[in-house]
């Protein structure tokens, strides 16, 4: 409690963003209760696309959250130091992230009431059933390491012993949540563009280079905002981190491409085809998935030089590139490739409606909401030092 | 269930089976084609076999219309994939869906290579024309499907689309026993299955 009361001591500005991203949330309540009333009729989904937007972006945020991982491994396993409070920003990331992630299973559900069938009837053969379990444990995790760790610093005493394995189990378990959720889609036999086992690694790769890159635009926000450090070490490792992640995106991705290509199976070419040329007329996707291709080499090249990567204003730059890029990537392509075109041959257009896309935008405002409060309790105990 | 591709095409622009099965199960009529409940329909043979075909051939018979409806498959991806057990195989082979424990993820029609699982994005009632009393009616949010008339093969009836199909192009008998009309014919005609390749065994062949 003493805690939680130092998210709410602040001045006009502070409250200024609480009130508009309450704002933001309402509205897009309302959004919601209408698509309780009408169904999801409501969205721009179909009998071929039936995932959209709520599930794409429950991948790309599982990716943010998996990506804690990439400062929590080096300040535990390698006891890098430099990362001591970045670490703790990277956990409570990862609770709002796994947060957001749950909010969006559950806004795409068609019976919402029933979600606890989940729990009531559960099917260890499904892999959402795994997923679950994955990913119910990592915010379990992730809340008590950081609560933990939060409280350990305001009493000044080092974090009890009992911590430790918790923290080395989140390790590998960060992991998982991102591969089981690749599994999602990698093992289905009648969906070509998802069905290759390059899926989980190109989640993993995608997600240590977004979630660190908005990790580091949360930091440098953070500097401006409120006076904190995250320090210039931290920062320029965490870059070097989303360097190689991006990098190895980049090769998976191209590697997808030269085997589906060379191989020359339609049913694989297809969806490359559809995403990065247009099928059957259909091109509304393709200028978006250029836009992304084009955003990450951009970031790649200012990156890969010393000097750039050094610069605050151009790392800025590289990190919102390589945000958007794989946004649209993960966000966008990878749903809509995948069901696009359907089994029957089919190239149905999916395109988000007004009332999903602001439901989409409520999430990511009560996720925004959550990093606020959770960041200004640890930035105001860190002021008290 | 075998489908005579060839009986079936005798009589243009039929759709008695259609008619049949989705006023029997109070199957909604959208007239938006994306956001269609379907139980069974037509599609031109190129998109059924995609490939089943050559450049040759595509002109001739790539627009000629092919049956559709669930294929009650021996191993079921859509199964497998359902977070609450709410699809399952029945010991009779029919793969089944529980409208009240559905959640509405819409797993199943991720999963199912043949695209034949639909998903009511609305109440389907008003869409409905003569609601039949005999069988129940689905909320918005649940997915559904064809069941191989289960509950007309509980009464010893065989399938609607069947029954109503005056050039009996749509053959059903129990694919298990070697001396069911089923598998008669198919020791006699050549016969495809849907994307056998990916092992899930089709229980619908179509004889060419």
């Amino acid at each position: 409690m003493v805690i939680l009361a130092k998210a709410f001591t602040d001045g006009r500005r502070y409250w200024l963003w609480i009130a508009s991203l309450l704002c933001v949330i309402l509205a897009s309540f309302l959004c919601y209760v209408l698509q309780l009333r009408h169904g999801l009729a409501v969205t721009g989904l179909s009998r071929d696309v039936s995932w959209g937007l709520y599930i794409a972006q429950f991948t790309f945020f599982v990716g943010v959250a998996a990506s804690a991982v990439m400062v929590i491994l080096p300040y535990y396993l390698h006891d890098y130091r430099q990362f001591g409070r970045i670490t703790l920003l990277g956990e409570l990331l990862a609770v709002a992230a796994v947060t957001m992630c749950i909010l969006f299973i559950f806004v795409d559900l068609g019976q919402p009431t029933r979600v606890f069938n989940i729990v009531l009837h559960p099917q260890p053969k499904s892999v959402m059933f795994w997923d679950m379990i994955a990913l119910s444990g990592y915010l379990l995790m992730n809340a008590v390491i950081a609560a933990v760790t939060l409280t350990a610093q305001r009493e000044h005493v080092p974090v009890p012993g009992w911590i430790k394995p918790v923290i080395l189990v989140s390790i590998p378990w960060a992991i998982s949540i991102h591969t089981v959720t690749a599994f999602l889609y990698s093992g289905l036999s009648g969906r070509p563009y998802w069905l290759t086992a390059v899926l989980a690694p190109r989640f993993l790769a995608s997600a240590f280079a977004s979630g660190p890159a908005l990790l580091i635009l949360l930091c440098l926000a953070l500097r401006k905002l409120s006076g904190f450090d995250a320090g210039r070490d931290a920062i320029q490792k965490l870059a070097v981190i989303v360097t190689y992640a991006l990098a190895i995106n980049i090769f998976l991705i191209l590697a997808e491409v030269f085997t589906a290509f060379y191989s020359g199976i339609p049913a694989h070419e297809e969806h490359f085809k559809y995403l990065f040329i247009g099928i059957d007329g259909d091109h509304r996707l393709v200028p978006w998935m250029w836009l992304s291709v084009l955003l990450s080499w951009v970031a790649l090249a200012l990156l890969l030089v010393p000097k750039w990567r050094s610069n605050i204003r151009l790392l800025t730059m590289a990190c919102l590139c390589i945000f958007a890029s794989i946004w649209l990537d993960k966000g966008l392509g990878l749903m809509v490739g995948g069901f696009v075109p359907s089994p029957l041959g089919a190239v149905t257009r999916y395109v988000p409606t007004l009332t999903e896309s602001a439901i989409v935008l409520g999430i990511w405002a009560s996720g925004a909401l959550m990093i606020t409060v959770f960041y200004k309790i640890a930035l105001s105990l860190w002021k008290e030092d | 269930m075998a489908i005579d591709l060839q009986k079936c095409r005798q009589k243009d622009g039929c759709d008695h089976c259609i008619k049949a099965c989705h006023s029997t199960h109070n199957v909604p009529q959208f007239a938006d084609r994306a956001r269609e409940v379907k139980w069974i329909w037509k599609e031109p043979f190129k998109n059924v076999f995609p490939a089943a075909q050559n450049g040759y051939t595509r002109a001739f018979f790539g627009d000629l219309p092919v049956m559709l409806a669930c294929n009650h498959c021996d191993d079921p991806p859509c199964v497998g994939v359902c977070p609450v057990d709410a699809t399952w195989k029945r010991e009779n082979g029919v793969v089944t869906i529980d409208f009240h424990r559905c959640i509405g993820c819409r797993y199943c029609m991720a999963a199912c290579p043949y695209g034949t699982r639909s998903f009511n994005w609305q109440d389907p009632r008003p869409a409905i024309a003569n609601v039949n009393p005999d069988f129940p009616t689905r909320t918005q949010g649940v997915v559904e499907k064809c069941n191989f008339c289960e509950e007309r093969l509980a009464k010893g009836q065989g399938p609607a689309c069947a029954e109503s199909c005056e050039e009996k192009a749509i053959v059903f008998g129990d694919l298990a026993r070697p001396d069911s009309e089923v598998r008669q014919l198919l020791r006699s005609r050549f016969a495809v299955q849907r994307k056998p390749e990916l092992g899930t065994g089709p229980a619908i062949y179509y004889i060419v």
